[in-house]
């Protein structure tokens, strides 16, 4: 299979699943009635109401967050080159988690609403912090020490969310959930912003896309061909930024996604990045959209975490593929 | 240059690096001072003087029970736990030969937790708390053993395992979350705390049970450390100058299995200390895993003893769990030597 084949077939994975995302839930609304509220919305039907309020906005951002996170587990992977990279180590997750956690306590703010930007704004400042840190004392971004340095901010944050949970035991069973990843109880008027500050993020990766191949065959051969490294590592690092903290803020820390899929795509796509960003995007949306419509299902009238079930269903599939491959792959 | 002692003694004979020896020693002397003063502080503050006087003879009888019995255990497990996971760590990271790889990201802690927080809600109330240890321990051998095998084709390369694991490690991770969000506020809590680390209420049969493990786990570890150094090489030029690659790496996951889960069975699952000891380590002291291993297992130590201690007496009368101030207190000083070391 060609490689525009196969990305094709993601597309069109991508968009059945979209459709059994709308129509799958609590109360399953047949498909010809999915299509009709698009169609002629009729404001008295309930299910109608339903497709285009809460099961739109559900998948909308299911999609986003997953495209999102996958694309950043690829950049991050690209920029660190390391392949245990994901979006958590810019102290993303930790940073987002962490600012929910100190709001909702010190200042008991408890609307999803004004949590989404709490984590936005945790996720910008951990990973600020973190490249300011992988930077200091020298000009070029260095790898490793942007690694060890994230690694030492997310724990940081996180033994502060940790400490905080364990003094303040009030709402820790909300906290949990949110932090465990969940695509409910957000509206799409307020997170709207952020779907479009993901959309353009996703848009400008590839952009970059050709650069970041040449930036992979090495520091020396990128600056030999007239690369200007340090910019495109700017670059990367704030979309790095915007994407995973988006998709955070979103849908609270999912992990596996950012971490794993970009390792799924290289095995059955290309390592080519401008066939491999588009391939996690589409991958990564698709993991999500099923993961979320299944965490809705699986346990009714509960709701499972939607990061749980990302794991539980992407991990064996990555398993299986991290086997494929040559001894030494 | 570094200057260099020989010792020789019969067939046997060792260079040792008098700066790597300096610093070790004043590392020890460090630890020491840090046990000292863990064993004077805390609800009821004691001179180091009073605590020597109460170990070496006879007090008051109430002060030696606070001192022998509550703190000293304490304070041991911390160490040990501190220790082994450090040295754990380290082994993973020549063996991965990758600076991320650490117990937390193989596997062998989120196998710990899953195993753990599945004792704590189902079984605990029947059985009691006094298996919880060996039902963590048989989480960390599992999951590895698991990761080994899916690993395995023709040999386990480091890669293949490393990906592996981290993905057995995130179903793991998400099983654990599942229970905890599913179970009741009681168990979610206690297993909170577990899942941070604590050596809360240690008496001595904890750190007796887990210092003769890793003591049993010594002599395979100075067998194998002459050989870890190879690890790091390319597989075809360690096989190259005679080394015998799968067997060893097989060989040196299962120390570091037996000296992680071992120290989280008992001590919870205390993060980042495997990642970020061995780090410290190895900025300080130079190539060579005898004395990197050595400064890793004091500076764990120290790093965990030291977060025990903020834990009970800084927040009082709180008891906050060990694992919340190792990054705390740990995470400063990496970013120092982070900063100052300009390659």
């Amino acid at each position: 299979m060609s490689n525009g084949l196969k990305l094709g077939c993601a597309a069109l994975a991508l968009l059945l699943c979209s459709l059994l995302s709308l129509a799958v839930g609590a109360t399953w609304i047949p498909l010809s009635q999915v299509a009709a509220a698009f169609v002629h919305p009729d404001a008295s039907s309930i299910s109608h109401v339903l497709v285009t309020s809460t099961r739109l906005s559900r998948t909308l951002m299911a999609i986003a967050v997953g495209a999102s996170l996958a694309v950043a587990g690829a950049l991050m992977q690209a920029l660190t080159r390391n392949p245990l990279a994901s979006p958590g180590l810019f102290g993303i997750n930790a940073g987002a988690s962490f600012f929910i956690i100190l709001f909702s306590s010190v200042f008991s703010l408890s609307s999803a609403d004004a949590w989404l930007w709490c984590a936005f704004i945790g996720a910008a400042v951990a990973g600020c912090l973190v490249w300011l840190i992988g930077n200091m004392g020298q000009g070029s971004l260095n790898p490793l020490r942007i690694v060890l340095a994230g690694a030492a901010i997310a724990a940081l944050f996180s033994a502060f969310s940790q400490a905080l949970l364990v003094v303040n035991q009030d709402g820790l069973d909300t906290v949990l959930f949110w932090l465990a990843g969940s695509l409910s109880e957000r509206s799409l008027s307020v997170a709207a912003p952020l779907l479009v500050c993901s959309l353009f993020a996703l848009l400008g990766t590839l952009l970059l896309a050709g650069q970041l191949n040449v930036l992979n065959a090495g520091e020396e051969i990128a600056t030999g061909l007239g690369q200007r490294t340090g910019l495109i590592r700017i670059a990367m690092s704030v979309l790095i930024v915007c994407l995973a903290g988006s998709a955070v803020a979103l849908a609270g820390s999912i992990g596996f996604v950012g971490l794993l899929v970009p390792h799924m795509v290289r095995k059955g796509l290309s390592i080519d990045h401008r066939w491999l960003l588009p391939g996690c995007a589409l991958t990564g949306a698709v993991l999500l959209l099923l993961a979320d419509t299944l965490a809705r299902v699986v346990m009714l009238p509960q709701e499972v975490p939607v990061g749980v079930m990302t794991a539980l269903f992407g991990a064996p599939f990555f398993i299986i593929l991290a086997r494929r491959g040559g001894r030494h792959g | 240059m570094d200057k260099l002692m020989t010792v020789r003694c019969g067939g046997f004979s060792r260079r040792i690096n008098l700066s790597t020896l300096l610093r070790l020693v004043l590392a020890l002397a460090l630890t020491l001072l840090v046990i000292l003063c863990s064993l004077s502080l805390g609800k009821v503050n004691l001179s180091p003087l009073a605590v020597l006087r109460i170990l070496f003879s006879s007090a008051d009888p109430s002060l030696t029970f606070i001192v022998e019995q509550l703190r000293f255990p304490r304070i041991f497990l911390a160490a040990l736990v501190g220790a082994a996971l450090s040295v754990s760590g380290l082994i993973l990271q020549s063996i991965i030969r990758n600076p991320l790889a650490s117990p937390d990201l193989l596997g062998i802690t989120s196998g710990a937790s899953a195993a753990a927080v599945l004792y704590l809600s189902f079984f605990s109330v029947a059985l009691g708390q006094q298996f919880l240890p060996v039902a963590a321990m048989l989480g960390a051998g599992l999951a590895t053993l698991a990761i080994y095998l899916l690993a395995w084709k023709q040999g386990a390369s480091p890669l293949r395992l490393v990906l592996i694991g981290v993905g057995v490690s995130a179903m793991l991770t998400a099983c654990t979350t599942f229970i905890l969000v599913f179970s009741p506020l009681t168990t979610t809590l206690s297993a909170y705390v577990w899942l941070t680390g604590s050596v809360y209420g240690a008496s001595w049969p904890e750190p007796l049970a887990l210092g003769g493990w890793l003591l049993g786990i010594c002599p395979l570890l100075v067998l194998l450390a002459r050989q870890v150094m190879v690890q790091q090489l390319d597989d075809s030029l360690a096989q190259g100058i005679g080394v015998r690659v799968q067997w060893l790496r097989a060989g040196l996951l299962l120390v570091s299995v037996a000296l992680a889960g071992a120290a989280i069975a008992w001590g919870g699952a205390i993060a980042f200390v495997g990642l970020i000891a061995p780090h410290i380590a190895k900025r300080l002291i130079g190539p060579g895993f005898g004395g990197q291993a050595a400064m890793a297992a004091l500076i764990g130590a120290t790093l965990v003893m030291l977060a025990d201690l903020a834990g009970r007496t800084l927040f009082l009368p709180l008891d906050l769990p060990a694992g919340i101030f190792v990054a705390v207190l740990g995470t400063p000083f990496f970013l120092y030597l982070l900063i100052k070391q300009r390659h």
